[in-house]
């Protein structure tokens, strides 16, 4: 046997990707269900999302400390007791708050659904927002920021984003321990009213749905006064800094520096996004890309670089980012610019780029095993105002892109003097 | 209930096979038995340095994730005290890319100067980037030297220094590889649309060949009992001063083990557990309080950890978590113990979700003795008592047991 031969491979492209559809329903009030049903195990996700994220408030802060504090006591319940109700079933109830939307999430064995909506369904309508709660969570935020602040690779995430969209864009805004301190109860009590009693909601639902799910839903969801989700666009215009180049200490001990290298870029709208996933992957998007390749695999400058499209509804931005040893910044910022004058100057050849596309579509593949990574395709989709064309038209151009299409991309968006600069020790 | 089957090879080599016909995937995992505790303790970060020199080319084919990532698939790998683990998922078409690549680095490794200089400098910086460049990124360093004075355990898999790590030789890397790197010292698993036969067809094939190699007898070093606390304080620049405290647990396999995981539960498992309530909600001496074990193999540790609200004393701080140890030492309720064992049977769930976790977990599984504790274990958490929960907890939270660091900010 000859070891040095490999074996036949079947090219990945040749796979037909298909997205499992989902089932739509509309509950009593007109609230969206879209449901998956799949997978073996009899566990059940439910995310509601609703139109509640840092882009609708007036006082900064206020969307992610209502979002926060959801599981922090109703009329009825205690935090503990609301605590005590999910763990007992083994469940977890999460919340997470995001640009444009704010999420209350559940997932459990399904066959507790019945015992733990009731109090999902008290924690949207009934949350009261007690000063106690408020001050234990302002003090405890406050303390894990001054520890991040310490960290280079947070603080250079925080500037570099406020650099590509300004202070006053939900996406380039960050929080200051001061900013805890200029709202009270009585805001986050109106916030909640209007983004989640009254608010937009849509709901997504997967697992391996029991015949009852929908009558579930509706008994719990389908009579509050919530309407049904529109997609949301940002009210504000984004602000670009006019400087590019930024050298900051944060840390005069520190051994490595955070660097972040960005631009602007449009949204998933735009004709050339679903190629530039590929020449993304190709350039900084995964283990074999040329950084890794370069900066890692060759010079051994840092433990990992990565290029990235910031996954956000509106226009956004195309960062690379490592940490790299203190000494080494400026010769891995040198040898960033350096890859992407090779990809504006020389055609990828077909292997490379037969490889990219293979791997793309292995990943597709194993993304979509089991039910709540394919619901979290379609939240995806859903939430950006896409529909299934856009997920097999992405398909196909990986499939299909050439390599003079990759050139042309990268002559377009790959020019150093585009691109933001920031490096924090 | 999972489903598996096992066979063993000529060489030595277990295979187990999880058949999983609703994804179009399929995974390959390699687990060798050998972990940082291997090591010479003058030597140490070398299992892990190791795991990145795996990647640099093998005998017979020169870049293991070119071919991989060609066959549309994805690969990582981890190193912990006690094992090595790699792992590989892509399309089930293609599995045998993973076998062809797999077998031919545990029959020998391309040796490269290159791979092993520009490796040396990127666990540097991985080294860096997670324990110098981090607020309280040394505390395992120090904790491990304070609560282990002989088992190997005293040093972090990343190893003890940057030099060790620094002064690796291609003679040294060689010596680990055929040494540890032999079929008897691994277990291959293969899960997801695959099937039994054919998994047997291609294991003949591609690890059947391989000379079993010299099995590997472990004779470490065991941690005696202690017999007195111990304390260390460190001062940093840190914005906040932080507690850990550490007490000695059983080990994986001991019956004992589960109930020293469900007290780490009681203790901190979410947002209703006592810690949390009591420490952070109630007397809000704590920004945030965790307790936890890392499942080591051999004697392990639990540990309680939290960072100080500003202006709160660490006598205070420690003062109220001996509070609720005696606490727990008193008693639990039904309902409490209920909690935290439908938590774990959830958790579980949860965890076998994905084609890949299984896979894993079945080789972790298979590493401790045996591939259906998987499906067993549930029971051995179901079946630990009140009374078990409140002996084991005055005997783990005995003082002679602590190892105690006070972190204090400089600032």
């Amino acid at each position: 046997m000859d070891r040095s031969i490999t074996p036949l491979i079947k090219d990945a492209i040749e796979f037909e990707l298909k997205l499992k559809p989902y089932q739509q329903f509309t509950l009593a009030n007109g609230v969206n269900v879209f449901a998956i049903d799949a997978g073996a195990q009899d566990v059940l996700q439910v995310e509601l999302v609703f139109n509640a994220g840092n882009n609708f408030e007036k006082i900064k802060g206020v969307a992610g400390t209502t979002n926060a504090l959801l599981k922090n006591g109703t009329s009825t319940k205690t935090a503990f007791q609301l605590n005590e109700h999910f763990e007992y079933y083994g469940a977890y109830c999460n919340r997470g708050c995001y640009n444009e939307t704010a999420v209350v999430s559940l997932s459990a064995l399904a066959k507790h659904f019945e015992v733990l909506l009731p109090v999902v369904k008290e924690m949207i309508t009934d949350s009261i927002f007690n000063e106690d709660e408020f001050t234990i969570y302002k003090q405890n935020t406050k303390q894990r920021l001054c520890v991040s602040l310490t960290k280079s690779d947070f603080v250079a995430s925080r500037l570099i984003d406020a650099y590509l969209f300004g202070e006053n864009h939900p996406y380039g805004a960050y929080i200051n321990a001061e900013d805890l301190d200029k709202f009270t109860t009585a805001d986050l009590k109106n916030y909640f009213n209007e983004f989640y009693v009254n608010g937009n909601c849509v709901i997504f639902v997967s697992g391996k749905l029991p015949d009852n799910i929908f009558e579930l839903l509706n008994d719990n969801f389908g009579k509050l006064s919530l309407t049904a989700a529109n997609y949301q666009t940002l009210s504000i215009e984004r602000e670009l800094a006019t400087e590019k180049k930024y050298r900051i200490q944060n840390d005069v001990n520190g051994v490595q520096g955070s660097i972040r290298i960005a631009r602007e870029f449009p949204n998933r709208h735009h004709p050339d996004f679903m190629n530039i996933m590929v020449l993304n992957t190709l350039f900084g998007g995964y283990f074999g890309s040329r950084l890794m390749s370069n900066i890692r695999e060759d010079k051994g400058y840092t433990y990992g670089i990565h290029s990235y499209i910031q996954n956000h509804i509106g226009s956004t931005a195309w960062m690379i980012s490592t940490d790299a040893g203190k000494e080494v910044c400026e010769a891995t910022i040198e040898e960033v610019y350096k890859e992407m004058q090779l990809l504006r100057e020389e055609l990828v050849d077909e292997e490379e780029l037969m490889l990219v596309k293979n791997y793309l579509i292995g990943t597709i593949l194993g993304d979509l095993d089991g039910p709540f990574q394919i619901m979290g395709r379609w939240k995806n989709l859903l939430l950006n105002n896409l529909d299934e064309n856009y997920f097999y038209q992405s398909v196909n151009a990986i499939k299909t892109i050439t390599a003079e299409e990759i050139r042309e991309l990268a002559k377009k968006y790959l020019n150093p003097s585009d691109f933001y600069e920031l490096v924090v020790v | 209930m999972i489903n598996f089957e096992s066979f063993t090879l000529s060489n030595g080599l277990k295979v187990v096979v999880h058949e999983d016909k609703s994804t179009p995937m399929a995974v390959l995992n390699v687990i060798y038995n050998v972990g940082a505790k291997d090591e010479n303790p003058n030597k140490t970060g070398f299992a892990h340095l190791f795991e990145h020199l795996m990647f640099g080319g093998s005998i017979n084919i020169p870049e293991y994730d070119e071919p991989l990532q060609k066959a549309g698939g994805e690969n990582n790998a981890f190193t912990t005290n006690d094992l090595t683990n790699y792992y590989c998922q892509l399309p089930a078409e293609n599995i045998e890319t993973a076998f062809w690549l797999e077998s031919d680095r545990m029959l020998s490794l391309a040796f490269g100067k290159k791979s092993l200089e520009v490796q040396r400098k990127v666990v540097c910086e991985e080294f860096k980037e997670h324990y110098i460049n981090k607020p309280y990124g040394d505390v395992w360093h120090k904790m491990r030297e304070l609560a282990y004075t002989t088992h190997p355990y005293k040093w972090m898999t990343i190893g003890a220094s940057l030099k060790h790590v620094e002064d690796a030789t291609l003679e040294d890397v060689k010596n680990f590889f055929f040494k540890h790197y032999t079929p008897c010292n691994a277990i291959v698993v293969v899960a997801g649309n695959i099937t039994l036969e054919q998994v047997k067809a291609l294991s003949e094939k591609w690890f059947g060949p391989i000379p079993a190699g010299e099995k590997y007898e472990r004779n470490l070093p065991q941690e005696p009992k202690q017999t007195a606390p111990r304390k260390q304080e460190i001062k940093a620049n840190v914005p906040l001063d932080a507690l850990y405290k550490c007490w000695h647990i059983y080990p994986r396999l001991d019956d004992r083990y589960y109930v020293a995981d469900l007290i780490t539960e009681i203790m901190s498992g979410g947002g209703s557990s006592r810690l949390y309530q009591s420490l952070v909600k109630e007397k809000q001496l704590f920004s945030n309080i965790e307790c936890y074990h890392l499942g080591s193999t051999d004697v392990g540790l639990l540990t309680i950890e939290g960072k100080l609200v500003k202006g709160v004393k660490m006598e205070d701080a420690e003062a109220a978590i001996n509070e609720e140890i005696i606490k727990l030492q008193q008693g639990i309720s039904d309902k409490e113990l209920a909690k935290v064992k439908n938590k774990t049977e959830s958790m579980m769930a949860f965890e076998d979700m994905s084609v890949m976790n299984r896979a894993t977990s079945l080789a972790m599984y298979e590493l401790l003795g045996d591939a259906n504790l998987i499906n067993t274990e549930l029971e051995k958490y179901r079946a630990v008592t009140a009374e078990q929960l409140i002996e084991e907890s005055k005997i783990i939270f005995d003082e002679n047991n602590s190892n105690t660091l006070y972190y204090y900010s400089n600032n």
